[in-house]
C-alpha cells in the first residue's frame, strides 16, 4: 500500500526568507529514506512540506511540486487535512496527549475527528497499532492509564502507534530517537525495519550510524552559510553515500571532516 | 607566591594542594550570608504584613456576621420590614446576586473565550494588536463607568430611569469580559504547540484541534480563570446600584423591575444605620441594620468560597493526569 513521492524544484519560504532551495528527489515506496545534514540545513523543514505541516507556521509557504503517486499535494483542490491523513508524522519529542489514556492516544486520529467506531473495531485497531509499534506487550494491561506515565521510549512508540492507527501511506519521522536512550533507539530502529514493508518511511536524523543502519537511500542536505538557503547536495543508495559519495561536501560530512 | 605558581603549573600533582582546595571550598562569603538573612526576613515580613489585614477582615466579618446569620436570615426577604423590627433577611439579595452574576457569566464567557481563541490560535497583525490594546484598556475601566454605560444603553430602549436586573448583568459583563479574555489567553498559550502539531499531523481539522485538544487540555485553567472573574465582579456595588437599583422583595425576573444584590444590600443597610427605639418597645433592636449588613457580608464571602471550592473540584477532575 505504500506510495512514492516525487519532489520537483521545491523552494520553501518562511515569509520572505528562502529556507530551502531547489530540491528535487524521488522517494521510493516500501523503503526507508534518510535525510542527513548539519543543523539548520532545512531537512526538517523539507520533511514538513511532505505532509503540508510546514504551512501551519504563520507566513510559511512553498513553490514547486510535491507529488504523491503523481498527485500534486499542493494542487488547488487538495485538502491539507486529507494530505495529513495519508502522510503521517512522528515528531522529535514524544508528544502523547496528556489528557488521554494510552488507548485513547492510539485512537486519537479517530476520536479527534468525531468518527464513530464500534468498540470491537476500536479494540482491534488499538491492538494492531500497538503491536505494530512493538508496544503491545508492555502496555496491554494498562491501556486505561494516561499515556504521559510511560517512559520516553515507550511514549515515542505510542506516538508511532498513534500515527499508524490512521493508516497512512507514508510515515515521516523527524529525529524520532534524538530524545531517547540507546535501548529505546534500538527498539525504534527495529520497528522502522518492520514498518518499511508496508509504509514509505522518511526519517530525519543527526545520527549517521542510524542513517547507515536503517535506510536504503540517504539524502545529504547542506547550507552554504547562515542566512543562505539549504540545498540537497546529494542523494543515493545509503551504501554509496557512506562509502563513495560523488560530492566532496558529502564525503567530508559523513567522514566527520566537516567544516 | 612561587609555590602557588609551581602548584598550578604542576597540574596533576595535586596531593599537596588538596589542603589548599579544602580551604578554598570552606571560605564563605560573609556579606552574601548577611544579605541572604536580611532578604529572608524581608520576604517573611512582607508575607506576614499581607496576611494581617486579610485575617483581621475574615475574623471581623465572621464574628460580626455570625450574630445574625441563621437559616431564617437566608430564607426571607426585607418585605414589610422597617425600623428596628427584629426580622428580615437576604434571600431576595442572594437571588439577585446569583441571577445577575449568572447572566453576566453567560454573556462574558463565550465572548471572552472566543476572543482568547482568536488571539491565540488565529490572531496576528493589526486586528489582534488592536484587540489586545482594547482588552487592556477595558481592564482599567472604573466599575461605575461600566454601570453608567449600561444604564444609558437600557434607558435608550426602555425609557429614562429604567432599573432592570439584565442591565446590571450587562454592566458587570463589561467588567468581566477583559478578565476572562486575559486569563483564557494565558491558559491557551500554556498548551504546548507540540500537541497542536501532533493532532494536525493526524489529519484533524483545525477547529477540532482547538476544541478537542487545546480547550480540553486547558479546561482546568480556564475554569479557574472564569471563577476568578466571577469572584472579581460578584462584589461589585456601584454599577449594580445604578442599573438594578435596590428592592425589598424577591424578584426572579431580570427583565422586569428592580433587583437587589448582596453588596447593594450591605450598602443600603449600613446607610440606614442605627434606628431610634422607643424605651417601651422591647422587640426593637437599635443596631439591627448594621448587624444585617455584616451577616450579608459573611453570606457573600461564603458564596465566593463555595465557588472557589467548586473550581478546585473541576480543576482536579479535568487536569491532565500523570499516572
Amino acid at each position: 500500500m505504500s506510495q512514492r513521492i516525487d519532489v520537483t524544484d521545491l523552494n520553501i519560504y518562511y515569509g520572505d526568507f528562502l529556507a530551502v532551495e531547489g530540491v528535487s528527489m524521488a522517494i521510493q515506496p516500501s523503503s526507508v529514506t534518510a535525510f542527513i545534514g548539519p543543523s539548520g540545513c532545512g531537512k526538517s523543514t523539507f520533511l514538513r512540506t511532505l505532509n503540508r505541516m510546514h504551512e501551519v507556521i504563520p507566513g510559511a509557504r512553498v513553490d514547486g511540486k510535491v507529488e504523491l503517486e503523481g498527485v500534486d499535494l499542493y494542487g488547488p483542490d487538495i485538502d491539507p487535512v486529507a494530505v495529513r491523513r495519508n502522510v503521517g508524522m512522528v515528531f522529535q519529542r514524544p508528544n502523547p496527549f496528556p489528557t488521554m489514556s494510552i488507548r485513547d492516544n492510539v485512537l486519537a486520529g479517530v476520536k479527534l475527528n468525531n468518527k464513530k467506531i464500534a468498540k470491537s473495531e476500536a479494540d482491534e485497531l488499538v491492538e494492531s497499532s500497538l503491536r505494530g509499534a512493538n508496544l503491545w506487550n508492555e502496555v496491554k494491561d494498562r491501556l486505561h492509564k494516561p499515556g504521559s506515565g510511560l517512559s520516553g521510549g515507550q511514549q515515542q512508540r505510542l506516538c508511532i502507534a498513534r500515527a499508524i492507527a490512521v493508516k497512512p501511506q507514508v510515515l515521516l519521522m523527524d529525529e524520532p530517537c534524538s530524545a531517547l536512550d540507546p535501548i529505546s533507539t534500538l527498539a525504534i530502529e527495529d520497528l522502522i525495519q518492520q514498518l518499511k514493508t508496508s509504509y514509505t518511511i522518511v526519517i530525519v536524523t543527526h545520527n549517521m550510524q542510524q542513517a547507515a543502519r536503517v535506510s536504503d537511500k540517504t539524502a545529504f542536505f547542506n547550507i552554504a552559510g547562515t542566512g543562505k538557503p539549504g540545498r540537497l547536495i546529494e542523494m543515493d543508495d545509503t551504501a554509496t553515500i557512506f562509502s563513495a559519495p560523488q560530492q566532496k561536501a558529502t564525503e567530508d560530512y559523513v567522514s566527520g571532516r566537516f567544516g | 607566591m612561587s609555590t602557588t605558581t609551581q602548584a598550578r603549573t604542576a597540574g596533576p600533582v595535586a596531593s599537596p594542594g588538596s589542603d589548599e582546595v579544602r580551604a578554598m571550598l570552606r571560605t564563605s562569603d560573609v556579606s552574601r550570608k548577611r544579605v541572604n538573612r536580611v532578604m529572608k526576613v524581608l520576604v517573611h515580613a512582607a508575607f506576614a504584613t499581607a496576611m494581617v489585614p486579610l485575617l483581621w477582615l475574615l475574623y471581623t466579618v465572621v464574628v460580626r456576621g455570625a450574630a445574625r446569620l441563621s437559616p431564617y436570615f437566608l430564607t426571607v426577604s426585607m418585605r414589610g420590614v422597617f425600623g428596628g423590627i427584629d426580622a428580615g433577611g437576604v434571600y431576595h439579595a442572594m437571588v439577585g446576586t446569583v441571577m445577575i452574576t449568572l447572566i453576566a457569566t453567560v454573556i462574558s464567557v463565550p465572548i471572552g473565550l472566543f476572543t482568547a481563541i482568536y488571539l491565540v490560535e488565529y490572531g496576528k497583525g493589526p486586528l489582534a494588536r488592536a484587540l489586545t490594546f482594547f482588552v487592556d484598556v477595558m481592564t482599567g475601566i472604573p466599575s461605575i463607568v461600566a454601570g453608567l454605560f449600561s444604564f444609558t444603553l437600557f434607558s435608550l430602549f426602555f425609557g429614562p430611569g429604567v432599573r432592570l436586573g439584565i442591565a446590571a448583568s450587562v454592566a458587570v459583563s463589561v467588567l468581566m469580559i477583559p478578565v476572562v479574555v486575559r486569563s483564557c489567553e494565558e491558559m491557551l498559550r500554556l498548551v504546548p504547540n507540540e500537541l497542536r502539531e501532533a493532532a494536525l499531523a493526524l489529519g484533524v481539522p483545525r477547529w477540532l484541534v482547538i476544541v478537542k485538544v487545546v480547550l480540553r487540555t486547558s479546561v482546568a485553567g480556564i475554569t479557574t480563570g472564569v471563577l476568578l472573574a466571577v469572584a472579581r465582579v460578584i462584589g461589585e456595588t456601584a454599577p449594580i446600584l445604578i442599573t438594578a437599583g435596590f428592592a425589598d422583595s424577591i424578584n426572579f425576573n431580570p427583565f422586569e423591575g428592580r433587583m437587589m444584590t448582596l453588596p447593594v444590600f450591605i450598602y443600603t443597610q449600613y446607610r440606614v444605620g442605627l434606628v431610634p427605639c422607643a424605651p417601651s418597645d422591647l422587640a426593637c433592636v437599635p443596631d439591627v441594620n448594621v448587624l444585617r449588613a455584616w451577616a450579608a457580608a459573611l453570606t457573600l464571602i461564603v458564596i465566593v468560597v463555595i465557588l472557589n471550592l467548586l473550581g478546585r473540584l473541576v480543576t482536579r477532575l479535568f487536569a491532565p493526569k500523570l499516572r
